[in-house]
């Protein structure tokens, strides 16, 4: 009985420490455990040591804490994969709400970060000194992480987005690779009259796929100020893409086959989709699911709409959060910290796959002068750190961002399914968030 | 069923103290009320408030109800589901009707197999059928794509908003086929003996006795296995819930009423609203079980 | 002719107790006496087994290929190479042995959850069938009125009631909800209604024996087919529950088999995908091999046991 008064007290507190912090009272130090920290307090706690439980589903992620054990014996992690992506948001967004079960650490995409920021169950890591680390990071990560002057993670990974495409197929047909979107359109017609079963891309709709996109285009379709949120989704950009893209789907040139699926790492293989507009990542995934098309693949920079300035958006990756909730924040921001900017975490990481936030790693030359065998042992990272260095900036996710993404099937995937205009998907889109925001208690309004 | 359970207690044993009975219904209560009337108890409490991400919970009366009246993708949801049940339901059934009258039959060879064999799928969990089912739905690799490449066309589509409830109905009918098989047999299984010789010596043909005597024995498990069965189709999640990653712009986040109730909760935070999809679904299941029961029964006592 | 058309007469037949119950489902087949093997039958009963056991064709198939050859073969015939042993090595040994964590708590589920269900169902049904008590038509009502609400609609209340519980994420959060079977008490009321006569349990008693003890050494003997029904599908039940462990665990540590396998699945996506179906088609198979073992093993119990129960309603 004591501990369930405790929990709902807690519950109630948490409400106020919510409303508090939304009615614009800027302490940034609130929680239970580490209000009012500082760098020395972080090198206290890894001497003194302690457990610590750490969410995540990066594969590397066993090896990383086993390395971490190592350098601090006296620190005891442990390793839950709690679900891919949202299954792990759902259970850590379950954990907030019922006030205890949530872990010390844990791994959350950009997209999503701004939903648990807002629910204030992150600890600000600017009062560990972490703000000095900004200089070792790419500016557009850097940017997902540090919001309204509180940092909430560090930055694990990134995604500036690059065209991965099948260069046998293209060759093949005898197509350039496109610079521009007009020229890729042209390239999708052209390959998919030469085979039927070839399509330029694989697409039934995807949130992620379509806000990089946007980011990409320009549109700044979400912006965000405390509880007041604007949505547009038809401003310039977002049309701009939209009316492009309208092209492929409006004329059946993608690929009805979602990612990730069987089909789709076949497809892959096989010579049946030849290109993806992805995130940096996309050479792990490839690598280990189709391994079929080795040989096949290689990366350029994505087209461009003017095809003169180099411009792209991040797609993917995300940063390790220290929950509010945990007992150690200070150890918590400790692991953080050695997690995703020590050397010997961060080249772990990128052995299994994953692609860097840090500059030093993007810009070391033995980083550049990879050659996988995958890519014909085509230098790749010179193209991926191409994209890093022109990621476009300004663009904010919604602060419920995550139930955003799951409602966009039965919006703008519908003009996927029936391959019409994208504009009334992302308008339905639109109203269902606009819907949503209010009946949520933020003051959104289309614009 | 009720009269004939209650009566034959009556002759029971009443002399040594009334209540020596709640020794025994006693602990099954006890995990019934927490595990059962109190979430419901809860339910209908959280249906009445409204738990807003900012501003905190409200008391809001019928609010939610009244709200769920006008959802339209509640009711889209229901009636998807409505249609579901009307289709697959009795399809399984009357298949599963068939094999049972097959194996009773005595002229199948093999019979023993067939039973075991066909009642197998029952004991695969939902998830794995599902994947089992996804992996052969595939529409470039999977056994659909081979047999679409056979006729060179691209007649099956399992993952298109015409096919996609076939898809997912065929699913359910190949878990629950063999279950429900096998109630009708054990039910056939216990018609007295004497019956079919009466049968027998008034002359009457194999199709007679099923008429006459196999059916109306079997009216009893038919109607449990209907209620069971609209159960079921009401509460569907498992199959459309895994199948809407390789189909994601046709099994929307409302494809079931269950699955609304899920995304309620647990993507958009809006549990009492949730809750409140949850009463409904649970108050229009239980009265159509409970007419489909009175139905059935009165129908017995003709 | 008037026995024919008049199916009350079968209610009186079954009464005579479970020994005839045994009898009838051991009797060769009512048309016995003229049982001429069909081949059109057969051929129909054919297509039915086709039905039912291509998809675990495929299955068994499939787990014999690499994730390679997975990706490249054709579905229901064997790939280049025989890769079952491996893939079986691996199911046991990815992620440090994760698999036999979850076999060991899908274990513990069903022997706690289905047994405790089976034990709690014995002892009410028993009680209702053979006990006149004041609130049992109450009970009744009850028992009836909870086969109907659907379990899952429950789930999203339970969960936040277990939450503040601090039961979530605990083996509880999976056992507590499991232990409720309306359908088994409902099923070893009407089977002990006719399978205890009356006369044994007054000898009982006449004897000096308590109610305790009459229902372990007499009762339980008697309702063993109708036990073994409740059991077997209290097991599958649990077996198969993916819904509220989904909903309640977050630590893979308590993962039932169910919720480990389609966390295998989803590995396939996003940044770090690292897809591994072949490890998911025969972590399927190693899944339902024992449950199927189980009834293979138990099927003349669980058959006679249903027939009792299942045409009573």
């Amino acid at each position: 009985m004591h501990k369930r008064l405790r929990t709902i007290v807690g519950a109630a507190l948490t409400t106020v420490a919510v409303t508090a912090a939304l009615a614009g009272c800027s302490s940034s130090t609130g929680g239970t455990g580490g209000g009012g920290g500082n760098a020395d307090q972080v090198d206290a706690a890894l001497k003194a040591g302690g457990t610590l439980t750490y969410w995540s589903w990066t594969p590397s992620g066993a090896a990383q804490v086993a390395a971490f054990e190592k350098a601090y014996p006296k620190v005891k992690v442990k390793l839950v994969n709690a679900g891919t992506g949202n299954d792990e948001y759902t259970k850590l967004q379950n954990a907030v709400k019922a006030g205890s079960g949530a872990p010390d650490v844990a791994q959350v995409e950009y997209f999503a970060l701004p939903q648990f920021a807002l629910a204030d169950s992150l600890t600000d890591l600017s009062q560990y000194g972490f703000d000095d680390l900004k200089s070792k990071y790419t500016s557009g990560t850097w940017g997902s992480v540090d919001l309204d002057g509180k940092l909430y993670g560090l930055p694990q990974d990134s995604g500036p987005m690059a065209m991965f495409y099948n260069k046998t197929l293209f060759d093949k047909y005898s197509i350039a690779v496109p610079k521009t979107w007009d020229e890729y359109i042209a390239a999708a017609k052209k390959l998919h009259k030469a085979d039927p079963s070839a399509y330029i891309n694989s697409d039934t709709g995807d949130a992620g796929f379509t806000t990089s996109m946007i980011w990409q285009a320009g549109g700044r379709p979400f912006k965000v100020d405390g509880t007041k949120v604007t949505v547009n989704l038809q401003d310039e950009g977002t049309k701009k893409w939209a009316d492009t893209w309208n092209e492929l789907v409006e004329n059946k040139l993608l690929a009805q086959t979602p990612g990730f699926t069987d089909d789709w790492y076949k497809q892959l293989a096989g010579g049946e989709i030849a290109t993806q507009i992805s995130g940096a990542w996309f050479p792990g995934v490839i690598e280990s699911g189709a391994k079929g098309g080795s040989g096949d693949w290689a990366v350029a920079p994505i087209p461009t709409y003017d095809g003169k300035t180099a411009v792209t958006a991040e797609n993917g990756g995300g940063a390790q959060v220290v929950m509010k909730q945990s007992k150690n924040q200070a150890l918590a921001a400790g692991f953080v910290k050695w997690l995703n900017s020590s050397d010997g975490s961060v080249n772990t990481f990128l052995a299994s796959g994953g692609f860097p936030s840090t500059t030093a790693t993007l810009t070391s030359s033995d980083f550049l002068a990879t050659k996988p065998d995958y890519f014909s042992k085509q230098p790749i990272n010179e193209v991926l750190k191409g994209a890093s260095d022109s990621v476009a900036s300004g663009w904010q996710y919604l602060p419920f961002q995550v139930y955003a993404n799951s409602i966009y099937a039965d919006t703008v995937g519908q003009s996927y399914a029936n391959f019409s205009d994208i504009n009334t998907g992302l308008k339905a889109w639109q109203s269902a968030l606009v819907k949503y925001g209010n009946e949520q208690g933020f003051t959104v309004s289309a614009k | 069923m009720s009269s004939r359970a209650i009566q034959a207690t009556r002759s029971g044993r009443t002399r040594r103290g009334k209540q020596t009975g709640w020794l025994f219904v006693a602990p099954f209560m006890v995990v019934l009320v927490a595990m059962l009337i109190v979430p419901i108890g809860y339910a209908l409490y959280l249906s009445l408030f409204r738990d807003q991400l900012i501003g905190g919970n409200h008391f809001v009366g019928f609010a939610n109800y009244i709200q769920l009246v006008q959802d339209s993708k509640f009711w889209s949801s229901f009636l998807r589901v409505l249609i579901f049940l009307v289709i697959q339901v009795p399809v399984m059934l009357i298949l599963a009707l068939v094999a049972a009258l097959a194996l009773d039959s005595a002229r199948l060879h093999a019979a023993g197999f067939f039973r075991i064999a066909i009642f197998l799928p029952y004991a695969v969990p939902g998830v794995v059928a599902a994947l089992i089912w996804g992996f052969i739905y595939g529409p470039q690799f999977g056994l659909t794509g081979s047999f679409n490449d056979l006729l060179g066309s691209d007649l099956l589509k399992p993952f298109t908003s015409t096919w996609i409830l076939t898809s997912i109905g065929n699913i359910v009918t190949w878990e629950f086929l063999g279950y429900n098989m096998i109630i009708f047999f054990a039910a056939l299984r216990v018609v007295p003996t004497e019956l079919y010789e009466a049968a027998s010596l008034d002359g009457a043909g194999s199709l007679r006795t099923i008429i006459s005597i196999k059916l109306p024995a079997l009216r009893g498990a038919i109607v449990i296995a209907t209620i069971f069965s609209i159960i079921g189709s009401f509460q569907l999640f498992n199959e459309p819930n895994l199948l809407k990653t390789l189909a994601p712009n046709v099994i929307g986040t409302f494809f079931t009423p269950n699955m609304y109730a899920y995304n309620l909760s647990f993507a958009g935070q809006q549990f009492n609203y949730s809750a409140t999809v949850a009463i409904v679904m649970g108050v229009i299941t239980a009265v159509i079980a409970y007419v489909v029961q009175v139905r059935g029964t009165r129908q017995e006592n003709r | 002719m008037s026995a024919l058309t008049t199916p009350e007469v079968i209610p009186e037949e079954r009464r005579a107790g479970s020994r005839s119950l045994r009898k009838a489902a051991r009797r060769p087949g009512p048309s016995g006496y003229r049982d001429k093997k069909s081949l059109g039958l057969t051929a129909v009963m054919v297509i039915f087994l086709v039905y039912s056991l291509v998809p675990l064709f495929y299955l068994l198939v499939n787990s014999t290929k690499s994730q390679d050859s997975l990706l490249a073969s054709f579905g229901l015939w064997f790939g280049d190479g025989f890769h079952m042993f491996q893939n079986i090595h691996d199911v046991f040994t990815y992620n440090g042995g994760i698999f036999l964590t979850w076999f060991r708590n899908t274990l513990l589920y069903v022997v706690v959850g289905a047994g405790g269900a089976t034990l709690l169902a014995t002892l009410a049904g028993y009680g209702l069938a053979k006990f006149r008590f004041t609130g049992r038509r109450a009970v009744f009502a009850v028992v009836l009125g909870s086969i109907a609400i659907p379990g899952t609609a429950l789930a999203v209340p339970t969960f936040l009631l277990f939450s503040h519980l601090g039961l979530t994420n605990t083996p509880w959060a999976i056992i507590l909800p499991s232990l409720i079977s309306p359908f088994g008490l409902y099923l070893v009321w009407t089977y002990a209604v006719d399978a205890i006569p009356e006369e044994l349990l007054e000898a009982a008693r006449i004897d000096g024996a308590g109610e305790i003890r009459i229902f372990f050494t007499i009762a339980i003997r008697l309702l063993t087919p109708g036990i073994v029904t409740v059991l077997l599908f209290s097991v599958v039940a649990t077996w198969n529950n993916y819904f509220l462990p989904l909903i309640m665990l977050s630590d893979p540590k308590w993962y039932p088999l169910t919720v480990g396998l389609n966390q295998w699945s989803q590995q396939a996506n996003g940044v770090a995908a690292d897809p591994i179906y072949n490890l998911v088609v025969t972590g399927s198979l190693i899944t339902i091999v024992p449950i199927v073992v189980v009834f293979l093993l138990l099927q003349r119990y669980w058959q006679s046991g249903l027939g009792a129960g299942g045409v009573k309603m």
